[in-house]
Parts: C-alpha cells; sequence; structure tokens
C-alpha cells in the first residue's frame, strides 16, 4: 500500500501537520526513530511566553499561544501571566529596547513599577531595577506532549509507528523508506525530525544547514507555593515557573554537550550551575529547594534562527518542516500551515523557505 | 591548581572498599567516596556508638576489619559525602561532592563505580502502611542500631536474605510470626551444587532455617504475601500459594502481625553508569538490566571502571574479590606490574561468582508474581501512581518506560524511579506481551542524588556568572 504522505519525526511539528492533512482526506504515516514527542517537543520547558518570541515571528506565537490554550488540561497549559527581569543598567536597557518591539509587533507587554513587582512575586530579589509583564504568559507540561498526541493520532485514525527509525530514502515514482517495519511507501514526504534533519536529508542528498542547540532544564522536588508567574531574564537565558504540583521547572538555554547522532546530550556541570545560580539571584528562597534532575533536549536552527518550513530544495513532493525558535508555541501553529502548503492551499501567514540564502534575513 | 588523585572510586562497600585498599598498596593516590558515616556498604554496615557492645556477626566483623584497614591506609577516605554530578572534564573525571552542606569538585584520572545494589519489592495491596519495610532495610535497621521493625513480624521474600532477616530478628529477641517465600524447597535444592562450594555459607543458612524450625516458626514455602491489611500500622497479613511461575492461586491463611519485611532480590544500581554513557543489557541471573563490563572493571569508557553489585547481584564476597581485582587492574592501566595478583584474584572471584549467582537465580521474581499487585495498588510511591493508571497509559499507546515516565510522572518524584521502574518495565513487557528484557529503563539524568539548589550553584558574584550573549531578537 502507499500512503499518500509520509512524515518523518513524531513530534509537534510532524503531528500537527498529519493531523490537519488527515482531516482533509489525505492518509498520512508518521514515524518516529524514538517515542512520539520525546525529543524537544517533550523535553523543553514548556514555557509559553511571548516576552521571550521572536519579533518576525510574534504574529505566528500568538496563534500558537491561542492553539495551546484550546488543549488545554490535557497538555497542562495554564495561563499566569510573566515577568521579564534586568538586574542592572546593561540589562534593563535590554529589556527596554526588546519588549518595545515585541509589544509593537503585538505581543501585549507593559513595563511594570518595582512596587507593583513586589505585590505579585514577593519571593523575587531586592536586586530588580526593571521588569516588563505580559497577561498571556504562562506554561505547558512538555512531559505530556507524547501522550497528547498519541491520543489525538490515535482518534484521527493515523498510523504511527514509534521505534521506527529510518535508515534510507528513494524516491522512484513513490518515496520509499527503509525502517524496521520494512519498506514504508508514500506519495509525498515530510520531513520534521527537528535536530536529526541534516543526517535525515542527508538521505536524499540535500544538505540543510541544521545545526543544534543543547538546552538544558533542571526541575526541583515539590516545595511550598513560591512563584506564581513564569519568571525571565532580560537576555532570555532564565525561564522559570512553579507547577500546580509544588515543583520548579528552571531552563533558560544553557548549553549541555553532545550531538543528535550520539543519542541524548548530556548536562554540562557548569553551565547547569550558572543556570541555577541564576534562578536562585532572582528567587533566593529556592536556595533551599533540593534539584531533582536536570536533562537536555536538542533545539535544531539554521543560521538566521527562522524556520525551515516549505519544500525541499531539489526533491519534488517532498517538504521539510523545523528550526522554529520558539517551536513549543509555534509548533502547532506551523504544522497546521505546512499542511495547507501540502494540501496546496493558501497558507494563512507566510512559511520559510528552506531553500533560501541563510546569510540574509528571510522574511 | 587543584589536587588531582590517581583514582577515584564512588562506593566504600565490600567492592570499593576492597578496590581502595588494592590501588593504594600499588602506590596510587586514591580517594574513596561514600555518603554513609562509616564504610562497609549495606552488607557490612556499621554499627552506630550505641550498640558497640552487641555481639559480633561475619558481617560485623568483615565491615570492621575493612574500616580498620582503610583507617591505617593512605587513602583518602571522604564519607558523608554525596556525589551528585560526574563528567569526564578533559583527560580527567571531575565529581561533585556534597558534604556538610556545601559542594566540592573532587578530580581523578581514573574512575571506579561500586555503587552497589537496591531492593525490588513487588508491590501488593497495603505495602505502603506503616510497618511493613524492605527485606534488605530491615538488615540495616539490624546492623546499625539493633532496632527491630516491630513485635511480631512476617518476613517474605526470595533468596537467602530471607533466612537470614527472620533468624536475625529471632536474634535480638523479636517474634516472628511466619517466614514466607516464593521459593520452594526444590528451588533450594537445585542451588545445593553451587552451595557446596562454600560450606561455611552453606551451614550457616542451614543454622538459620533449623532455628526457626526449632521455635516452630511456620514457613510457608511456594507461598507469597498478597495483602497487607491495616490502616495506621500493619494488623494482619495475607498469604496465598503460588504456582509454579509464582502466579497466586489460592488464598491460605491470614497472619496476625504488627510488621512485614518484604523483599523480592536486589537490583543492581546501573544509573551512575549509564549516565556516563556505559551500555547496558538484561540478565535476569544478575538482577536484571547491567553495564557492560570486563571481569575486571574494563568498560567502553576510558578510564572508566566498575566492580561489586553494581554490575550485576553476586553477593558480597564476591564483590570483596572483584573490587581487589578491578583495583589491580586500574594500577595496571596506570603503569603497575600486576598481572600475577590479578589471576590469583580473578580467579578467587570467579569462585565466588558462581555461587553468588545462584543465591540470586533464588531471589528474582518469576513473571507470575506481579499478580499481586491489584489494580488499585500503588506502584510509584512518589507519586502515588497506582497499576491501574499504568496500564491505562500503556493501554493508550505509550510502549516504552520513557514514555510512561513522560505520561504520568512515575519516576520524576525524589526516587527517580529507583523503587518503581522494575516493576513498571515488567507491567509493559506484561501487556504488550513483550520479554523484559525489551523494556529498557528510562534514561538516566543528574543530579545523581537530590541536591540542594543553593549548594549546586555554589557561592557566586552576579557579575562573574558567565550569561552567554542575549538570544537573537
Amino acid at each position: 500500500m502507499t500512503y499518500d504522505i509520509a512524515i518523518v519525526g513524531g513530534g509537534i511539528m510532524g503531528c500537527s501537520t498529519a493531523l490537519r492533512l488527515a482531516e482533509d482526506g489525505m492518509r498520512p504515516v508518521v514515524l518516529d526513530q524514538g517515542d512520539l514527542a520525546q525529543g524537544a517537543s517533550g523535553v523543553n520547558a514548556g514555557t509559553l511566553s511571548l516576552q521571550i518570541k521572536r519579533v518576525k515571528l510574534m504574529p505566528y506565537a500568538l496563534k500558537g499561544h491561542h492553539l495551546w490554550a484550546k488543549m488545554g488540561d490535557a497538555v497542562g497549559f495554564v495561563k499566569t501571566g510573566g515577568y521579564t527581569l534586568a538586574f542592572n543598567a546593561r540589562e534593563a536597557e535590554l529589556l527596554q529596547e526588546r519588549q518595545t518591539l515585541k509589544a509593537q509587533a503585538g505581543a501585549p507587554i507593559e513595563f511594570v513599577s518595582n512596587n507593583h513587582l513586589r505585590a505579585a512575586e514577593p519571593a523575587l530579589t531586592q536586586s530588580v531595577v526593571a521588569a516588563s509583564y505580559c497577561a498571556e504568559d504562562g506554561y505547558a507540561n512538555a512531559s505530556l506532549t507524547g501522550q497528547y498526541y498519541r491520543g489525538r493520532l490515535k482518534d484521527a485514525g493515523i498510523e504511527y509507528h514509534e521505534q521506527c527509525a529510518v535508515s534510507a530514502i528513494s524516491k522512484g515514482g513513490v518515496f520509499e523508506l527503509l525502517s524496521p517495519h520494512g519498506t514504508i511507501r508514500a506519495k509525498r514526504l515530510l520531513l520534521a525530525a527537528g535536530a536529526w534533519l541534516k543526517p535525515l536529508a542527508a538521505l536524499l542528498d540535500v544538505d540543510l544547514p541544521v545545526t543544534a542547540r543543547i538546552n538544558t532544564v533542571s526541575v526541583t522536588e515539590r516545595i511550598p507555593a513560591l512563584i506564581n508567574t513564569v519568571i525571565g531574564h532580560a537576555t532570555g537565558l532564565l525561564t522559570m515557573k512553579q507547577k500546580a504540583n509544588g515543583t520548579v521547572l528552571i531552563g533558560g538555554g544553557w548549553q549541555g554537550r553532545g550531538t543528535p547522532q550520539d543519542g541524548r546530550g548530556e548536562v554540562d556541570t557548569a553551565t547547569v550551575r550558572s543556570n541555577l545560580a541564576l534562578a536562585q539571584y532572582a528567587v533566593p528562597a529556592l536556595g533551599a529547594a533540593r534539584v531533582l534532575r536536570s536533562w537536555t533536549g536538542f533545539e535544531a536552527n539554521v543560521p538566521d534562527f527562522y524556520p525551515l518550513a516549505g519544500a525541499l530544495p531539489g526533491v519534488s513532493d517532498a517538504f521539510v518542516l523545523g528550526c522554529v525558535r520558539g517551536g513549543y508555541t509555534i509548533g502547532p501553529y506551523i504544522g497546521q500551515l505546512m499542511g495547507d502548503l501540502i494540501l496546496g492551499r493558501a497558507p494563512e501567514m507566510p512559511l520559510f523557505d528552506p531553500g533560501r540564502d541563510f546569510q540574509e534575513e528571510a522574511i | 591548581m587543584r589536587d588531582v588523585f590517581d583514582i577515584a572510586i564512588l562506593g566504600a562497600g565490600p567492592a570499593g572498599g576492597n578496590a581502595a585498599l588494592a590501588s593504594v598498596q600499588q602506590g596510587l593516590r586514591t580517594v574513596l567516596l561514600d555518603e554513609q558515616p562509616s564504610a562497609g556498604g549495606q552488607v557490612w554496615r556499621a554499627r552506630s556508638a550505641s550498640i558497640l557492645a552487641a555481639p559480633e556477626t561475619p558481617e560485623s566483623r568483615a565491615g570492621a576489619h575493612l574500616r580498620s584497614k582503610l583507617s591505617t591506609s593512605d587513602i583518602t577516605y571522604l564519607k558523608d559525602a554525596r556525589v551528585w554530578q560526574i563528567a569526564r572534564e578533559g583527560d580527567i573525571w571531575q565529581l561533585q561532592v556534597l558534604s556538610g552542606g556545601q559542594s566540592d569538585a573532587v578530580e581523578a584520572n581514573a574512575l571506579i563505580l561500586a555503587t552497589g545494589a537496591r531492593e525490588f519489592v513487588q508491590p501488593v495491596p497495603g505495602w505502603t502502611t506503616p510497618g511493613v519495610i524492605g527485606l534488605a532495610g530491615a538488615t540495616a535497621l539490624f546492623k546499625q542500631n539493633l532496632t527491630l521493625p516491630g513485635r511480631r513480624t512476617v518476613v517474605s521474600g526470595t533468596g537467602p536474605l530471607l533466612f537470614y532477616v527472620a533468624s536475625e530478628i529471632r536474634r535480638l529477641g523479636g517474634e516472628v510470626a511466619a517466614v514466607v517465600t516464593p521459593n520452594t524447597r526444590a528451588d533450594w535444592l537445585r542451588a545445593l551444587p553451587a552451595l557446596a562450594g562454600k560450606p561455611r555459607l552453606l551451614g550457616r543458612g542451614a543454622l538459620w532455617i533449623a532455628d526457626l524450625m526449632l521455635a516452630r516458626v511456620p514457613i510457608y514455602w511456594g507461598h507469597a504475601v498478597t495483602e497487607v491489611l491495616g490502616h495506621d500500622a500493619v494488623s494482619d497479613v495475607k498469604i496465598a500459594r503460588l504456582d509454579a511461575e509464582w502466579a497466586p492461586q489460592k488464598h491460605v491463611a491470614t497472619i496476625g502481625a504488627d510488621s512485614l519485611c518484604l523483599g523480592n532480590g536486589l537490583i543492581p544500581q546501573i544509573e551512575p553508569a549509564q549516565m556516563l554513557g556505559v551500555p547496558i543489557h538484561y540478565d535476569a541471573a544478575l538482577g536484571g538490566w547491567v553495564p557492560d563490563v570486563s571481569p575486571d572493571g574494563v568498560t567502553t569508557i576510558a578510564s572508566l571502571y566498575l566492580c561489586g553489585d553494581g554490575t550485576g547481584i553476586r553477593g558480597a564476597n564476591a564483590a570483596a574479590l572483584q573490587g581487589r581485582l578491578v583495583g589491580l587492574r586500574v594500577a595496571a592501566d596506570l603503569g603497575r606490574n600486576t598481572q600475577q595478583a590479578r589471576t590469583a584474584a580473578q580467579r578467587a572471584w570467579r569462585r565466588a561468582a558462581c555461587f553468588g549467582r545462584s543465591m540470586t537465580v533464588l531471589s528474582v521474581a518469576r513473571p507470575g508474581l506481579q499478580a499481586v499487585t491489584s489494580e488499585d495498588t500503588i506502584i510509584c510511591r512518589c507519586e502515588s501512581i497506582t497499576r491501574r493508571q499504568l496500564l491505562e497509559e500503556i493501554d493508550k499507546g505509550a510502549a516504552s518506560a520513557n514514555a510512561v515516565k513522560s505520561g504520568l510522572r512515575v519516576g520524576m518524584g525524589p526516587c527517580g524511579g529507583k523503587f518503581c521502574q522494575t516493576a513498571i518495565a515488567a507491567l509493559i513487557a506484561k501487556s504488550r506481551g513483550r520479554d523484559v528484557s525489551t523494556v529498557a529503563p528510562p534514561t538516566a539524568r543528574p543530579p545523581l542524588r537530590p541536591v540542594p539548589l543553593g549548594a549546586a550553584a555554589g557561592s557566586f558574584d552576579y557579575d562573574d556568572l558567565p550569561i552567554p550573549k542575549p538570544a537573537p531578537l
């Protein structure tokens, strides 16, 4: 049998595209080398903050945010609002400049006084010199991504195979993918394998300039209520929120070690310590909480840090979707756009040509 | 400049302690780290000061011997030292060590992990009731404090530990209400050839059983505990007869007791090795998932060695001999000539390991025992997740330990899955009709032990934090 499309990569991008295609009657199959959404989709810190989105991606982030809110409890969505903090004059300047541009791009971000901040988050350090607030900010529970999409795919009758690494792809009349489940045939192909896009595209002799960031996240034991909102840092190098169960999740993109090809990454002692130090600086009482777990996830990007979303250069009927900065927030939406493109419809917002010159600005 | 040791050894039980002694005898600068206040590990645990006058046991003698040799050696021994992170920094191993509320780094050229074992308990209804304790956990109470689990105790489980615990309770003045074991007399008879090579241990085991029989303690062979009754404390323990695969058949008795010791064998603690990238494989006769390692401790990772029960459950004697063997091997790799000593040590280890392995085979739970866990029994204690919830998650499509962990938070609490992951893997295997050897443990993550955030962060100046350039706008 021949599928309408084979989607390699069962994270948010691949699954949300599959769902859009199936809505329109296409028959997709989703293949993942591990379990669904156990890459960046499932191990990121779950922050849904407009304050850390790129200015030009803000319209996509706003749409994505709305979709997460609709997914609701099933993905642990909570809208708490969020504060971004500056601890010195240089950071205050950065905050002012960046948040102003993001507000102009449509995010409801405002600057707040010290008194406002202290009333809302009494556990914060006294060393805050400037802060911005966005009422739309919140988080979801990234651990639930796999469970959520597994259910959605099943409900939509979409076939998926886990532990199904594709080792070769050829194209005659149709695409033939070699996998542990035998040869899978499909008329179209979507590569949505995140940090594994480069070796995957290489199977079709396409060179995508994809590299991986190795982001670190840590979580504490359950502690009494300490912070109420999503806390960030002017540089973007801290995200922090306390879940309903009392655990505090700490991220911010501090870099671990390893490469996607060699399996999961590994926490770097020095950077995780700096990440924790920054968290403790922001909320001193966190110092007493025990850290239970730190981990890393691979976030794919290309040199201009804009998405790959469109036709795979040089291979007809093949597409690629990935490298979306803020991909957790934007993923469910850009997957829908990608589905529309594959269905031959005009997407609601422009996509990002994977064949572009990466030294130029994308849009 | 920081002091770099030739060798760091994690764990001061029989394996790690003897590895340290062997390496220091070869003139290596050796640091031995252990989270307990005294060396000896679980099996040779030291007594607290208040019970020093208590009669000796073979375990206390072996432990005292090890501690005395360590104290007169040139080993740098760090007690109460909790290693929470290990990383390769260039050519050296760097261990982050929490001690006295502060974290410091210890560095060495070579690293031996001697992280021992932990206990497996197949959950039964009521197993979280106060008064229920692990079999191995009970031995820690006896050895350190001469404390009993209760006044009248049911002792239940597999392997030789069972009879040791029952006889210790009696020796310390407690009452054993019953001994309940899934093993049959025939299982023990099959183990006899291996036991015959260790007449001293065989004799000791025979004495334990004779003592119980003389005291008319009922021994239920081929039985298991199926439920613990009582709300705030244990009141009764229900037992059933098992079939050959250890599935409960028929309720047999309800035994009044205020406490229960329950254990189904030991599991190698492989997480530190797993985290450092050592491949693992499944070997039921060694207690489950074990690292790929040679008898003299060599792994696929340069200058990383393993020894003791963390490489597979073979018991304290084998662990001590392997510790010595691996200590000598590291010395050889660092340029010492230890060939002759290693040959002798390896031969001794093989004999002890053969015996230990036969005891492990007796202890390993058979698949039918899973049926003692009812749908409403909590399997993950940290997050209070029941068997029913797990089955639902597996039914919804979660097919790996990582997928179940992500969906339900099992193993995400303070214990990091140490108490529940074996039972969960068995449940996934059973539900999916797969062999348990195809259900790999979840990805191991640091810290190795929970660490206070402030201690992990250490003291810092905000302006010195190496904050990278901001994310692209």
